[in-house]
């Protein structure tokens, strides 16, 4: 169940930030061309999986509570982080995330941006392919990693990362634009949760706190984190609403 | 020295990113956890406890009520 778990986070991080590196990438292929778009991607995917060869085995040097305590603080700090703006997002503090609005975007600045002649090697094109793929790549590098060093099994994660990518490029492939209808925010939802669960369970784990029901507090961990992320996004809409209320009494 | 500081700052987005609460608020619910893991009493509820506080008390600051997205 653990590993499970474990699996389906690293394939939903990795599926919702490689959705947005699609965006990138096919906003910038469309306008200036495949081929140093294709480059691009190649050279970031390539530098990642370098990321993930040196700093996995580097994190396994640190003695097990170590490791726990440092990779629990950071997907903590991580996973709140998504949370937070998860929350914020759903309750309609910030804006949702919008992948055709950011293609669109993509497509003008691609377009404004000079162009090179035929033939020539385009160093736009490739520069935003690199660093879009390789920047959204980094936080899944780094759950793959984190992930693979806590639970001692760096296959599944690179399998379930692998797997979501490859999902990802052959529909962007087949349908040539952005996936506006993911449900991207509810994944980053889920994915928050999940990283904030296993931080606080093998963070607590290498401070020394024994867990009642031991793997089985994770699922309790997971119920309470969602139970409170609903709570509060309800508590944030009726905050907004009252204040809305407030402001119609008042005019 | 771009670089460096270019490493660095990529490591405190990613770590710190919008609200400096939330790791500090990590690093505290660890902290904490491991002071109560030493006595005898038992330490599992100190981190999520401390890891909800944090997120409402971030939520808090981020959302004073003028600030919802009146499209959102």
């Amino acid at each position: 169940m653990h590993t499970v778990v474990l699996a389906a986070a690293a394939f939903l991080a990795c599926a919702v930030e490689m959705v947005e590196a699609l965006t990138i990438v096919l906003a910038v292929g469309v306008t200036r061309g495949w081929r140093s778009v294709r480059l691009g991607v190649l050279a970031a995917l390539a530098t990642l999986a370098l990321v993930v060869a040196v700093l996995g085995p580097a994190l396994t040097v640190l003695p097990l509570n170590t490791l726990r305590v440092v990779v629990g603080f950071l997907l903590l700090a991580l996973g709140l982080q998504w949370v937070r703006k998860a929350i914020l997002r759903t309750a309609g503090y910030i804006p949702l995330h919008d992948e055709q609005k950011i293609f669109d975007r993509e497509v003008a600045d691609a377009s404004a941006a000079t162009s090179v002649a035929h033939g020539h090697f385009d160093w736009y094109a490739f520069t935003l392919s690199f660093k879009g793929v390789f920047l959204e790549g980094l936080e899944v590098a780094f759950i793959v990693v984190t992930f693979g060093a806590a639970h001692d099994d760096f296959s599944l994660m690179i399998g379930a990362a692998t797997a979501a990518l490859v999902v990802v490029v052959a529909i962007g492939a087949l349908v040539h634009r952005p996936l506006s209808r993911v449900p991207e925010n509810s994944m980053k939802f889920g994915v928050g949760i999940m990283l904030t669960t296993f931080g606080t369970f093998w963070g607590s784990e290498g401070v020394g706190v024994s867990w009642p029901g031991a793997d089985a507090a994770i699922l309790v961990l997971l119920v309470l984190y969602t139970s409170v992320a609903f709570a509060l996004v309800r508590w944030l809409q009726r905050r907004g609403s009252d204040r809305l209320d407030t402001i119609g009494q008042a005019t | 020295m771009s670089h460096v500081r270019g490493f660095g700052r990529f490591w405190w987005d990613f770590v710190v990113g919008d609200d400096w609460r939330l790791a500090a608020g990590g690093l505290v619910a660890l902290a904490a956890a491991g002071l109560v893991a030493n006595t005898s009493i038992p330490a599992w509820w100190v981190a999520p406890s401390i890891v909800i506080v944090t997120l409402v008390a971030s939520l808090g600051h981020a959302t004073p009520v003028d600030r919802r997205d009146p499209h959102g």
